[in-house]
């Protein structure tokens, strides 16, 4: 079965099912003044023995982490606005305390489960907490103790509550998967700060699990295996080793300086979707982002996005970066990507067609409500802006024209954006590549896009399997395009950097570096391989691949010289 | 009576951590605290109702203070949004 992997790991071992006591209404209504005033005392009776209970625990307790989340409690606990709820069910609607306090708990999560913000969401948790913990003192029930686990326990839950992570024993547990769940509750937090794989949001199927159940768990994938045979153990044994050799690379790289051994600075940065994708880059010690995509804040949805629901997206992007540069690249639809509620016609040839900048240009009601909502997110952090699909340098002026008056509505409206903003272009089209010269004096920097660069260049349709075998961007074409625009680039002092494919490449990191790169961005993950190629090579040898290369005249020999000497 | 306005400058917003401390810090004032998001405001004293506004990274909050120790009140507000990081509107 499948969950959400929050916490990566591969974990084998033994199931132990982590029950949960349901709240029962029990319909009994208070019919005096007497009786009223009864339940309202022994609902605060309960609310203090519970403070009491847990400010114990705190006493017990060392782990600071662990004493935040009872901390947490004892306000939800001793909370006036729950006071209040209560109250009213006892004394308006005369529910006894049981049935007031379970239905005052029941809004307020369903207030909570109702929220756009996914942290918040996962507050209902915490108060499906609080209302267990009042309840079980309403009933006189016996205090938290710690259930002893055997040895490689992986725990199920349906869900795991703040309480279950002070007062588990987690010294046997090393997996935990739930039926419920995102990535931001309690068990995927408790599992990521103690290194734990877990899974959550399994659904149902998970209560097909029985104590004593072998579990494979893959907290990467999401996967949940019952009861597998002996050949996928075997398997799991060996990706659980691989898995460990990697984490340790990764840590001993993260904190590390992409730095040459003789002294060059590199900047290794990551491509994101959104914000949440920032997680990962720093995680994986990325120092920035070199290409954030905005297609998915326009797709899955029936109309274009505001100006506040953009700049909403990109502010949420530049705090959270806190102040790292993020190159945010305006709208590349068109082509592969189409949106359902934008009718782009069938072209026959759609990389070739109406697509990107192209359509900016043309749509510029679209466009300048992009460039209005990014130069308002501007002043929360170092945004810059990149145009993609650029062709010629009369492109690249249209749009720095349509900037200008995006900046000018902007300032009329008196609302502050960073009028100094950066602008960059891809470049990813060849006459871009050979004009880079031209287009150098007319921004701030280049992002090579080395995907589209390759089929245009090679007249090779990325999507036809048929001819995939021809999509080669070791092709000596495709280089000395690339050769040309970090040349070119580094020779007018603007910046340049990487962000297709070609830049996560580990054959390909040194002979870039030869050629004067010094920025690659990527996906998160391939950021501690690159590094660790950066880290243990200097730049002569990095001058001397790309001379090499420079004198080979097809790929299979560059590839192959690449492949025996890094 | 002061009011007070901020940014909030942490992008996850006022969630449970900062609520707590906030909860905690008007405890020490005679004053009362009424916090504001759009035309929605609530008593500072209760991390459920503080919770339920959802207030997220980049919006405009004001605080509302009243009460004979307000001017130092505010002082303590101030110190407690520039401390976490949060940028002083007026």
């Amino acid at each position: 079965m499948n969950g959400i992997g929050v916490s990566p790991g591969i974990s084998l071992g033994i199931a132990r099912i982590l029950k949960t006591n349901s709240a029962t209404l029990t319909g009994i209504l208070l019919n005096d003044e007497a009786a009223i005033l009864a339940h309202i005392k022994h609902f605060d009776d309960a609310v203090i023995s519970a403070v009491s209970e847990v400010n114990d625990l705190i006493k017990q307790h060392t782990n600071a982490d662990g004493i935040e989340i009872l901390e947490t409690q004892v306000e939800f606990l001793s909370d006036p606005q729950l006071r209040d709820d209560v109250v009213e069910q006892i004394s308006i609607h005369k529910k006894n305390v049981n049935d007031a306090l379970i239905a005052s708990i029941a809004q307020t999560v369903q207030t909570f489960e109702s929220m756009y913000d996914e942290f918040m969401r996962a507050r209902a948790a915490d108060i499906k907490d609080i209302g267990n913990r009042i309840l079980k003192h309403l009933n006189n029930a016996p205090s938290d103790h710690i259930t002893p686990y055997g040895p490689d326990t992986i725990v199920i839950a349906e869900d795991i509550s703040p309480s279950d992570t002070i007062t588990m024993d987690l010294k046997h547990v090393i997996g935990i998967a739930t039926q419920v769940g995102s990535k931001t509750s309690h068990a995927a937090i408790i599992a990521k700060s103690k290194g734990l794989p877990a899974v959550v949001g399994c659904g149902n199927e998970l209560a097909i699990i029985k104590d004593g159940d072998f579990i494979i768990l893959d907290g990467s994938t999401g996967m949940v295996l019952v009861n597998p045979d002996q050949q996928t153990i075997l398997d799991y044994t060996q990706k659980r080793s691989d898995f460990a050799e990697n984490i340790s690379l990764l840590k001993q790289l993260k904190d590390v300086e992409p730095i040459t051994t003789d002294g060059t600075a590199i900047i290794l940065s990551g491509n994101i979707s959104n914000a949440d994708d920032l997680d990962d880059v720093f995680d994986y010690g990325g120092q920035g982002v070199g290409l954030m995509r905005t297609e998915l804040l326009f797709m899955n949805r029936n109309s274009f996005p505001t100006e506040n629901e953009q700049f909403d997206f990109y502010k949420k992007t530049a705090l959270k970066a806190k102040g790292k540069p993020v190159i945010v690249r305006t709208i590349d639809i068109g082509g592969d990507k189409q949106l359902a509620y934008f009718n782009l016609p069938v072209e026959e040839n759609p990389f070739l067609g109406y697509r990107a900048i192209r359509i900016c240009l043309d749509r510029t009601d679209l466009f300048i409500t992009q460039l209005k909502a990014i130069l308002r997110a501007s002043i929360f952090g170092d945004l810059k802006i990149m145009f993609p699909m650029i062709a010629s340098i009369q492109e690249v002026r249209q749009a720095k024209t349509i900037l200008q008056q995006a900046k000018e509505e902007l300032a009329q409206a008196g609302q502050a954006f960073n009028d100094a903003i950066e602008i960059g272009i891809m470049i990813e089209i060849p006459s871009a590549a050979i004009t880079a010269d031209l287009l150098a004096t007319e921004v701030d920097f280049f992002s090579i896009g080395t995907n589209d660069l390759c089929q245009y260049t090679l007249a090779v349709d990325r999507m036809n399997e048929k001819i995939s075998h021809l999509y080669d961007p070791f092709n000596p074409g495709v280089l000395r395009l690339i050769d040309n625009v970090i040349s070119q680039a580094n020779k007018n002092n603007i910046h340049v950097g990487m962000c297709g494919e070609l830049a996560s490449d580990p054959l390909a990191t040194l002979l870039l570096m030869g050629m004067g790169l010094k920025d690659f961005s990527m996906s998160a993950s391939s950021i501690p391989a690159i590094k660790q190629i950066i880290i243990n090579n200097n730049l002569s040898k990095a001058k001397e691949i790309y001379n090499a290369v420079l004198a080979m005249d097809n790929s299979a020999d560059i590839l192959n010289y690449l492949q025996h000497t890094i | 009576m002061i009011s007070k306005e901020y940014i909030i400058m942490d992008s996850q917003g006022i969630h449970a951590r900062p609520a707590a401390s906030l909860i905690k810090l008007t405890k020490n004032y005679k004053s009362t605290f009424d916090l504001k998001k759009d035309d929605k405001t609530i008593r500072l004293n209760s991390m459920l109702n503080i919770l339920s506004m959802g207030i997220k990274g980049g919006e405009t909050i004001a605080v509302l203070i009243d009460g004979e120790d307000e001017v130092v009140a505010a002082e303590a507000i101030d110190t407690f949004f520039t401390e976490l990081g949060k940028m002083i509107k007026n």
